[in-house]
């Protein structure tokens, strides 16, 4: 079973990963019947950086994750690791995970997945739209010397 | 010897006591909030992230409550907390160039391809207090304009096309990791700038500052300095693929050096790089300028010896928590060690004055 063509299983996992919990938390409150194959789990995964932006990698510092990996009655699986230590946060977004290689995957792109995304962009939009205030505009003074 | 002591622990309880009815102040005002700390003390937070070495800002919210806003504290708090976190994984280097920026300047071309972005900055402010602020107000509300291209071309690749800029050799090696194993020197550049990222703030700017008044001058220019969003993105071995688990602010510095040739380089620009956790943009100018003199060595330039291009001096000293742990350990009971140097004193005190004696009176 297909998830959503629009947003694909990597982008998905992105995106409620991303997501403010108590977010994701109002917009799926009810989680259905699962089992827990890995309690969530809380955890470091250390962030690489490249030397002068492009070169070999460095260790930059570690940031904090949360996993957890259930498994629905039918069979799937489902595998959350969302930003932060909100341990609700990595179960739900797991159980969602699962629920996206279902055929419920069109009704939860419409009712979580596509407010996510409109959340995030319009989050993204008003930040670069603050930033593109700010941008210098130069008033050059030509002078006559070299006429 | 060992002497046993008891009988402080009563102290300490209420020392700690204390310290917890301190930390609170006058019940009469309001007890400040973690999150007001995260959203209105950001930039401390920023650098308790970044030489905490753990991006979380909740929990640097919490340590810099915790700590009564001593930001060394707070750090060593949240390097004793990253301690019990298990390892899950790294992530794939980040992609700094597709930064979602919120600030990007360049000191050295005006007309820098994506413009000149100021961003919520310090700069150009007349750093007068400004007692509005004492007041409650309403929420200021900045201006909005045009949205910013998606992907900021980044102004070293306009001298590298040129090649007048020193290329940045690439390579997929894991890096080495100081939180896995000790340092050990020389450290290659890879070890080196991750110290750097995690150093103190005030030693770091205290070494870059150094190397401009001519310990170790390297002309650096701010070629480009970036602050934004980046995703973070992790191979899952049991999806298969990498997904992104994440978002993290980010500032980078990027500085172009004056560089008049050596006997293995052509003259050309050479590049110095400091890449920090959250809006941290003094310290990683000065990252930049500390990674760029401790190069000396693979750019063939000569030791002036001094203090920046010494990389076991500033590497073993950039780091605060080793440093005020091994500072403020002299405070602790020594009781047994000052006892055997107070009889070593007497000791051979009193045998010089015996021998002053004894020569009085010959």
């Amino acid at each position: 079973m297909s998830i959503t063509p629009a947003l694909d299983r990597p982008q998905a996992l992105g995106l409620l990963a991303r997501a403010p919990a108590d977010r994701l938390t109002a917009l799926f409150p009810d989680l259905p019947p699962h089992e827990t194959l890995r309690a969530p789990e809380v955890g470091a995964v250390m962030v690489r950086g490249r030397q002068g932006g492009t070169g070999a990698p460095f260790n930059l510092g570690e940031m904090s994750v949360t996993r957890c990996s259930v498994r629905l009655p039918c069979g799937t699986a489902g595998h959350g690791y969302v930003q932060g230590r909100d341990k609700d946060h990595a179960r739900r977004a797991a159980v969602l995970d699962a629920l996206l290689q279902t055929s419920a995957a069109d009704q939860l792109h419409a009712s979580v997945l596509a407010i996510l995304a409109a959340d995030e962009a319009e989050r993204r939009a008003a930040r670069a739209a603050r930033a593109g205030a700010t941008k210098v505009e130069f008033f050059t003074m030509v002078r006559g010397e070299d006429q | 010897m060992y002497v046993a002591v008891k009988g402080g622990e009563r102290a300490i309880d209420n020392a700690h006591a204390f310290l917890a009815e301190e930390r609170r102040g006058d019940p009469a005002i309001p007890d400040l909030s973690v999150a007001q700390i995260r959203a209105q003390m950001t930039l401390a937070v920023n650098r308790v992230m970044a030489e905490g070495s753990l991006y979380d800002p909740d929990l640097a919210a919490l340590a810099i409550k915790q700590a009564r806003g001593d930001l060394i504290e707070a750090i060593f708090l949240i390097r004793a907390y990253r301690t019990t976190l298990p390892r899950i994984g790294h992530s794939r280097p980040v992609d700094t160039g597709a930064m979602a920026c919120i600030r990007r300047i360049s000191a050295t071309f005006k007309d820098a391809p994506g413009g000149q972005i100021l961003g919520p900055t310090f700069d150009y402010t007349h750093r007068l207090l400004d007692f509005k602020l004492a007041a409650e107000g309403e929420a200021p509300q900045a201006p909005t304009g045009a949205g910013l291209a998606d992907k900021m071309p980044r102004i070293t690749d306009f001298l590298n096309r040129e090649g007048l800029i020193q290329d940045e050799p690439p390579g997929e090696d894991t890096p080495p990791d100081m939180t896995r194993a000790p340092m050990e020197y020389p450290a290659g550049r890879a070890l080196r700038l991750q110290a750097l990222t995690r150093g103190d703030e005030g030693f770091v700017l205290g070494m870059a500052y150094s190397t401009q008044r001519g310990y170790g001058r390297n002309h650096p220019f701010v070629g480009e300095l970036r602050i934004g969003t980046v995703t973070v993105e992790m191979d899952i071995p049991e999806l298969g693929f990498a997904i992104e688990i994440g978002e993290i602010t980010l500032t980078e510095c990027e500085t172009v050096n004056q560089f008049m040739g050596s006997k293995t380089e052509p003259p050309q620009f050479t590049r110095g790089y400091g890449l920090v956790f959250g809006q941290t943009e003094r310290k990683a100018i000065s990252m930049a300028l500390v990674d760029r003199a401790l190069r000396w060595k693979e750019l063939g330039e000569e030791n002036e010896g001094a203090p920046a291009q010494d990389e076991e001096f500033v590497l073993s000293h950039a780091d605060n928590i080793q440093a005020t742990g091994f500072l403020e350990h002299i405070k602790l009971p020594h009781y047994v060690d000052f006892q055997s140097e107070l009889e070593l004193i007497r000791k051979v005190r009193g045998a010089a004055q015996a021998a002053a004696r004894k020569e009085a009176a010959k």
